[in-house]
């Protein structure tokens, strides 16, 4: 266990962090697109792609909600070797990491304020299966339209009608990573 | 007190005392040692800046000092100890060393690294302290009244 959680972390922390930074960014940035992230390795069940990006959002500032399929004393050892984030309760966390089933109702997360939308957390979405199929993705950054495996529609939809308040999602499925941010329509395919 | 409490204990003393150590100085009594074992990297050395916190006299409140600059590391053997170096300053190689010899402190060559590197950095870290603490006790100023027999 102790082998687990003190390695895994970026062979070169500042241009690793550097390139998965820019792949979170375009992921955010072109909805529905697929980016690889590969270079981090925590204990499972986080995927490579779900570690990178802790790795480079997150510090003693960031505190992050684990949903129960990772809350595990060897995820919560690796996240503060290597990140320092607190772990908290979704009422305050800046980003949540689990499997969809897992995570709680979206509306326990908070949505950021009139004053600051960016006060908001962000989830990271492990799923078994990422592709651009399914769900029909319209808005900023995407030309005409994309398509995502998503989980489900009616909860996205519903994050999309609180903008510019709302959540961001990252969803992640071994090296893949995809960003659905707060200000995409979703529709079904 | 259980084991672990004590080895925790040994550890924060010998943890400290590298941090605390010159540079200079720990390279130089590590420079006789040639064997070093085989390591990867938990983490490579970083420079960053930590808020020195004290409390007024010693048990008042706390206040923030200053920031001082620490470069750390985390390093694990071939045989699997795990060392983390924490030392003042921006010197990676002087982490690195604190590091190894945190890790080598677990094996069976604690003993020979205690005599060779750990006992002389004490003593000198103790000289050290007691010469200021002699400068600083010859400029101490005992205030008393005098007896003013007035009555």
């Amino acid at each position: 266990m102790r082998d687990d959680t003190l390695s895994g972390g970026f062979a070169n922390p500042s241009v690793d962090a550097a390139h998965a930074f820019r792949a979170a960014l375009s992921a955010l940035s072109r909805p529905g697109h697929m980016e690889t992230l590969a270079g981090a390795h925590a204990p499972a069940p986080v995927s490579p792609a779900a570690a990178a990006l802790l790795l480079t959002l997150c510090d003693a500032e960031t505190p992050i909600y684990l949903a129960p399929s990772h809350d595990t004393p060897a995820i919560r050892d690796w996240i503060a070797f290597h990140t320092g984030a607190p772990i908290t309760p979704p009422e305050t966390a800046h980003f949540a990491l689990g499997r969809w089933p897992d995570l709680p109702g979206l509306e326990d997360f908070p949505t950021g304020t009139a004053d600051y939308p960016d006060r908001s957390t962000t989830i990271i979405v492990e799923l078994d299966r990422l592709t651009a199929e399914g769900a029909r993705l319209t808005g900023p950054g995407i030309e005409t339209e994309a398509h995502l495996s998503l989980p489900a529609i009616a909860p996205f939809r519903a994050n999309r009608a609180l903008f510019p308040l709302g959540l961001d999602f990252y969803f992640t499925c071994g090296a893949s990573l995809a960003g659905l941010p707060r200000s995409t329509n979703v529709e079904d395919a | 007190m259980t084991a672990q409490d004590d080895q925790n204990e040994a550890r924060k003393g010998w943890m400290s005392l590298l941090a605390k150590s010159p540079a200079q100085r720990l390279a130089d009594l590590t420079g006789e040692i040639t064997d070093w074992p085989g390591f990867e990297w938990l983490r490579p050395p970083e420079v960053g800046g930590v808020m020195v916190r004290g409390r007024t006299g010693g048990t008042g409140a706390p206040f923030n000092l200053g920031e001082m600059t620490v470069t750390r590391c985390a390093l694990r053997l071939a045989t699997g100890e795990v060392g983390h170096g924490y030392v003042q300053g921006r010197d990676k190689a002087h982490a690195e060393r604190a590091a190894l010899i945190d890790a080598m402190m677990q094996t069976e060559r604690a003993e020979e690294l205690r005599r060779a590197v750990l006992d002389p950095l004490e003593t000198q870290l103790q000289a050290a302290k007691a010469s200021r603490a002699a400068r600083a006790a010859a400029t101490k100023v005992d205030f008393f009244t005098m007896v003013r027999g007035e009555d």
